[in-house]
């Protein structure tokens, strides 16, 4: 296996993810971003909504699929074991792969070991997570992304902005522009017919020379040994049937234990994600091409990553993570996804799903920021078709974060890193002062006489907002007065009524 | 359109001699004739409110920065204040979230704490559902929105009846606004941590409001309405936002509702 293990740590989304502070002031400030952002969550918000029109069978729904992924991520290993069984029945191999690296490595040999050159990719963020094109790359095996999406950030020299439509934040102007100055011969346009028939045209004279096809995985049926793949251009068939080798990569919580758990997962996935009842294409994969088979790869692998996945896995509660069956609706709806957009997080997965799962994959020294900056508006939790409770593991993954160094229990990698010596001495005060009612009076007390004295600008609050002004006195005060009126007021009325009768 | 989360759904008392309100720490030092608004709007209705002297704060701050030790200890100090078998009102919707649905989390190990939680009401959440309160508009027409805040709204389900109450004034028009659903942008810590995007979010609250052409808004929370209320004193706009507490005692002043019953 790799010579030297990979540090998630060095990794250029480690890296990009503690630059969070900086992606948000820039993205932040770029106004036509955020119109593309706000224009698009719309959309989608309103697609989803659409294709919901039943609130009763949603519920329904959502909770069947809740326990469905609970019942296979409960089994997990088992049905990994039960998968890689009936896979290789089935005439398909299994490798397993700990780290990034150690996919990368497996991804290389097995299209080195096929003399393969050219590699066109359906759409798949654990390859993205890998950062396996940039791995091909230097090996000098050209990967060509063939979803649209991919196609058009692959142009940019970007990463994907959302999880199911990677190139969500050009609008289509910036997208022309972007094919003016790469694709030979194009005839500028904004025409967005015209533009995906472009991107067609050269995509399709790669598919039928391509030597490796590699695409990601949505479920993987424990008790039939099959993959399921979820796309609608059709680039996802193509390259799974076209070239002679197919390499599928997956994170191991894609796994179900049977058939009959896919429909209604497929249902909110779509309906979930893109408000579509049903996708354009579904393929299953179950083996290679066989004798009488005219189509099809000779050889078809898959690669089962883990990443960090079982740390979240050995944790009840944060296990919870990995129910995700990567729908996209909790970044759709989230507002501060909407207003710093997907390459701000610096991580694979954007948004409320990035920020439960990236500290896994990378570690929370890398990514103490992202858990903060949520408002914890609940929007995420509300729409997430299995459940998440994300609000909640962000919460978790706070406490985590700042644990203190004496603390034994071990969960998480990098927990305490986001631990603030002044901000705990802070938080210890204001324990202190509220559990002690004597001592919160007292200092209400102060404050409130003192309330001139406060300043007019504090810190980020002012730069948008005026400062809040303390009352002259607090409540407890004026309860307390009109407590002390109104006996007063009873005694005089029960001594005149004691008056009146004698 | 049945979105309501089944946790909304509760065993609701019959109504009560006596509650005790809860003032929240942001009412005590900032807003505290809000609380008195309560008490007195409660009184009206003929309940009996105690205010418990040794409260301080529902230990939501911390809790949400990951300081959970720190938020029991001051959590346990609250709990220790009510002993009566009565309901707690809350004028804060995210304080009601915290100690009807963290609480659990967080005191899970304390004896009594499932009924202790059981107590806890919003204050709009008691008055339709508890009073199940008939309202008298005596006030001038005008036209406002509501503001609910996002744990008030997920976590409670009191958008409802916030919407009931208002709707109950028959001189008040309820517009309703642009992304009326979507954070103000607060969150407590979130909005010192990472002010930038917080202010991003309360300016695009702000301006929806604002172009809802409304007198005012409406809000059971003053966590969000510091927020949105500071932004717009900011913007220097004339529109603010009020406490529904002090809302309905100046729209039904002097009317009590159980005149006729
Ligand atoms: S966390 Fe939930 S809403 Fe977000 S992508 Fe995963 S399944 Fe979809």
């Amino acid at each position: 296996m790799a010579a030297e293990q990979f540090d998630p740590n060095e990794s250029k989304y480690a890296a990009s993810a503690r630059a969070f502070r900086d992606n948000v002031s820039r993205d932040l400030g770029n106004d036509e971003l955020r119109d593309n952002f706000r224009g698009a969550m719309d959309y989608l918000m309103d697609k989803r909504t659409k294709a919901f029109v039943d609130g009763d069978e949603l519920e329904t729904l959502r909770e069947q699929c809740k326990l469905i992924k609970q019942r296979c991520l409960l089994k997990l290993p088992h049905l990994l074991e039960q998968l890689e069984e009936n896979l290789q029945a089935n005439g398909i191999q299994v490798h397993w792969a700990e780290t990034i690296t150690d996919a990368n490595d497996i991804i290389a040999q097995l299209i080195t070991e096929k003399n393969g050159k050219t590699v066109v990719k359906g759409k798949s963020m654990v390859s993205e997570e890998t950062a396996l094109n940039d791995y091909l790359e230097e090996r000098d095996i050209e990967c060509l992304e063939s979803d649209m999406g991919e196609y058009i950030v692959q142009l940019a020299n970007e990463h994907p902005s959302h999880i199911i439509m990677p190139a969500i934040h050009q609008n289509k102007k910036q997208v022309a522009d972007l094919f003016a100055d790469n694709i030979e011969g194009f005839k500028h346009t904004t025409d967005v017919d015209a533009l995906i028939g472009e991107g067609r045209r050269v995509l399709r004279e790669k598919f039928c020379n391509a030597d490796v096809g590699i695409t990601g995985v949505n479920f993987a049926v424990a008790e039939t040994g099959t993959l399921c793949l979820v796309e609608n251009e059709g680039n996802g068939r193509m390259c799974t049937t076209v070239p002679d080798l197919h390499i599928a990569i997956t994170g191991i919580e894609k796994v179900v234990e049977f058939l009959d758990d896919v429909p209604p997962l497929l249902s909110l996935l779509t309906r979930s994600a893109t408000g579509q009842l049903i996708s354009t294409y579904f393929n299953m994969i179950s083996h290679p091409r066989q004798n009488d088979e005219k189509d099809g790869p000779q050889e078809v692998h898959l690669v089962l990553l883990d990443n960090g996945r079982s740390q979240a896995f050995a944790d009840e509660e944060l296990r919870q993570t990995l129910q995700c069956i990567r729908c996209g609706a909790c970044m759709n709806h989230c507002p501060v996804y909407t207003r710093i957009g997907g390459h701000a997080y610096g991580t694979v997965y954007p948004g409320p799903i990035g920020k439960i799962i990236s500290p896994h994959m990378l570690g929370l020294e890398a990514t103490n920021n992202l858990p903060t900056a949520s408002s914890l508006c609940g929007a995420c939790g509300e729409v997430c078709p299995v459940k998440i409770p994300i609000p909640k593991l962000l919460l978790r993954l706070r406490k985590e974060s700042v644990k203190p160094a004496n603390d034994e229990t071990t969960v998480m990698k990098g927990e305490g890193s986001g631990r603030k010596k002044i901000e705990a001495v802070i938080w210890q005060g204001w324990s202190l002062m509220h559990k002690y009612a004597l001592i919160y009076n007292t200092s209400m007390w102060f404050a409130t006489r003192l309330r001139k004295l406060m300043p007019k600008k504090v810190g980020v609050w002012t730069s948008v907002r005026t400062a809040p002004k303390l009352a002259p006195k607090t409540l407890h005060e004026k309860i307390k007065a009109r407590n002390k009126t109104r006996s007063a007021q009873q005694q005089n009325t029960i001594a005149t009524q004691n008056i009146g009768g004698k | 359109m049945s979105t309501l989360n089944t946790q909304h759904l509760r065993n609701y008392p019959a109504k009560p001699a006596q509650v005790y309100l809860y003032g929240t720490c942001l009412a005590d030092s900032l807003f505290p004739d809000s609380g008195i608004d309560a008490i007195e709007f409660l009184e009206q209705q003929g309940v009996e409110v105690i205010y418990p002297q040794g409260q301080t704060c529902c230990g939501q701050p911390a809790y949400n920065s990951g300081y959970q030790d720190e938020a029991k200890a001051v959590a346990l100090a609250q709990v220790a204040q009510f002993p009566k078998n009565i309901p707690i009102v809350i004028i804060s919707g995210s304080c009601g979230g915290m100690m009807r649905h963290h609480y659990p989390d967080l005191l899970k190990d304390e004896a009594g704490i499932t009924e202790f939680c059981d107590r806890i009401f919003e204050f709009t959440e008691f008055l339709v559902h508890v009073l199940k309160i008939k309202l008298d508009d005596k006030g001038e027409p005008e036209k406002v929105a509501l503001h609910t805040s996002c744990a008030a709204r997920r976590e409670m389900g009191v958008h409802i009846t916030g919407r009931a109450l208002i709707d109950q004034l028959d001189n008040v028009e309820l517009i309703n606004h642009n992304y009326e659903s979507e954070c103000c942008g607060f969150g407590g810590t979130f909005s010192v941590k990472h002010g930038d995007i917080s202010g991003a979010m309360v300016k695009d609250k702000t301006k929806n409001l604002v172009n809802a052409d409304v007198v005012r808004f409406i809000s059971a929370d003053w966590g969000c309405m510091m927020n949105i209320n500071g932004a717009l004193e900011y913007q220097k706009q004339s529109l603010r936002g009020e406490h529904i507490a002090s809302y309905l005692l100046k729209r039904t002043q002097n009317h009590a509702s159980e005149q006729g019953e």
